[in-house]
């Protein structure tokens, strides 16, 4: 399946857009979370609306 | 004798970070549907009749334009509900954030794979049409709405400020959509791309696209939640540091 | 109306500043002035000067909207009048007319002035016939802008590090009147073989852009220039 994949038309753009669109989703999610385990330890669980 | 500053209170937190059950369960929930959308859009799906296999960048290229729609209007409904309701709840300004942060990296994703996906159908990265025009100005539109969020002062001034553009921008866009569309008409070039394109959407590819749209919808709501909670934290900390600056000058007043 | 006659007070005062320290006309119009050049120098070839001459002022109306823009909101910055303005309770609403009025005028002698740099220096030629046009076009895409830029110049008035911000929030924004202000003014002087009906849903265009803000931009502007909590 992987050799079909690569095999197709165009595999370069095609493939690129799934690593880019998924890469920088990924990031982002990264991003937040990390920022939010920083945040965290420094905050009363009584101020966090979500706990 | 100088009397002892007073200790700050230990800070109870046992919750390591903006996660819930609920938001354990969005994420494994997106997970999922973001595998079947590539499993659908690379694999299962057949290849279009004109297109070829360039069409599968549809699958992404097509959620992304949904999520950034969202998003974009989620923060123009939140940055109303701050501003028309009596209790300008920051809530609504967080959420309106977020959101917007979100929506111009969805957006971004969407000019990118749009000009790989163009570059493969129409043979130009890009193309001045109404709706790509109208796409790019909406970038950067909140790009600004984002600059103006990050001038500073208190809370409620960052709410006010952004609200009014947010709502600005939703006064703008039709605006310059009427416009861009208007010039794009009136001169009929006998090279004008077709940018919407000539694809026969059969069941499977349709699936394929629903899969995505909807994947990304969850990605979505998972990301704004985490999103508004961690600004919650950050302005809650902000306020902290503001409060521990008065506190502290105080004392060195009462201590001097 | 007590705010018409506040919003005329208020536009009296911005023209007479300008009357008397002649900023604009000594620093702003020879600044659209070079930028006609500098167009002509990155543009070289004549007969692209006139095709494309009506995009350039407006172009060069845009960047000199900024300064302008700034220039108005900066005769506030001292001594804070602006806040002691809204502070003495004066109607947010007619402060902003007045201010686009003072903003609309100088623009329009900006404009005027351009569209004669482009008859003399790009080759473009009026026709008796489009003057009508060129006319309604200027006025309409003159309120237009200054509305916006009334509205942005107070939300980024202020504090160093928000006047950088003002270019990146407008631009967008007056897109529509770039386009349709050009191609008006592009029927209105057969550039092109544009035809002179042609030019007219432009106006139309330009005119609802106007409407849109003048009205928005009077309820934006009053909580946008609060700056206690």
């Amino acid at each position: 399946m992987i050799v079909a994949l690569i095999a197709m038309e165009d595999a370069g753009f095609v493939i690129g857009s799934y690593v880019i669109t998924f890469a920088v989703v990924g990031a982002l999610a990264w991003r937040i979370v990390r920022r939010g385990r920083e945040l965290a330890p420094r905050i009363d669980d009584a101020d966090k609306y979500w706990t | 004798m100088t009397s002892p500053a007073l200790a700050p209170e230990p800070t109870v937190s046992r919750s390591a970070g903006t996660g819930t059950h609920v938001t354990r369960l969005l994420g494994i929930a997106t997970i999922v549907m973001i595998g079947w959308t590539a499993a659908f859009g690379l694999l299962f799906s057949p290849a279009d009749r004109n297109q070829g296999d360039s069409v599968r960048i549809m699958y992404v290229h097509v959620p992304t334009v949904w999520t950034a729609y969202l998003a974009f209007t989620v923060t123009a409904l939140c940055s109303a509900s701050y501003l028309f309701r009596k209790k300008h709840s920051l809530g609504f300004d967080r959420v309106a954030g977020a959101s917007a942060e979100i929506g111009v990296v969805f957006m971004a994703l969407t000019l990118v794979t749009g000009m790989l996906w163009g570059r493969l159908t129409w043979g130009v990265y890009w193309e001045w049409d109404a709706r790509l025009t109208t796409t790019a100005l909406l970038f950067v539109s909140y790009i600004g709405y984002l600059a103006v969020r990050g001038l500073g002062g208190t809370h409620h001034q960052r709410a006010k400020r952004s609200a009014v553009v947010g709502l600005l921008i939703v006064l703008e866009i039709p605006l310059v959509h009427w416009s861009v569309k208007l010039w794009r008409s009136l001169h009929q070039e006998a090279s004008v791309l077709d940018t919407d394109g000539d694809i026969d959407l059969d069941g499977l590819m349709l699936f394929s696209l629903f899969v995505g749209v909807v994947a990304f919808t969850l990605l979505y709501v998972w990301l704004v939640l985490h999103r508004s909670r961690t600004m919650a934290m950050e302005d809650l900390l902000e306020d902290q540091g503001l409060d521990e600056a008065l506190a502290a000058r105080r004392a060195e007043a009462v201590m001097s | 109306m007590r705010r018409w006659r506040i919003a005329r007070l208020v536009a009296g005062k911005d023209l007479r500043i300008e009357r008397r320290s002649r900023v604009v006309v000594n620093q702003v119009l020879p600044f659209a002035a070079v930028t006609m050049l500098m167009f002509a120098f990155a543009l070289d070839a004549t007969n692209v000067l006139e095709r494309v001459a009506p995009g350039l002022v407006w172009l060069a109306t845009l960047f000199s909207l900024l300064v302008l823009v700034q220039r108005a909101f900066a005769i506030e910055a001292d001594d804070g009048a602006l806040d002691a303005l809204r502070v003495a309770g004066v109607d947010p609403v007619a402060i902003y007319w007045g201010k686009s009025m003072a903003l609309a005028a100088q623009l329009a002698v900006l404009e005027l002035l351009l569209v004669v740099a482009a008859v003399l220096l790009y080759g473009a030629d009026v026709p008796a016939g489009g003057l009508a046009l060129l006319a309604v076009t200027l006025v309409l895409a003159t309120a237009g802008l200054a509305c916006v830029g009334t509205l942005y110049g107070g939300l980024t008035a202020g504090f160093t590090g928000r006047e950088t911000l003002l270019p990146l929030l407008v631009l967008p924004v007056v897109a529509p009147v770039l386009i349709g202000a050009t191609r008006a003014v592009e029927s209105a002087l057969g550039t092109d073989g544009a035809a002179l009906s042609e030019g007219w849903p432009w106006v139309g265009l330009l005119a609802v852009f106007a409407v849109a803000f003048g009205v928005g931009g009077a309820l934006a502007f009053g909580p946008l220039i609060e700056e206690a909590t």
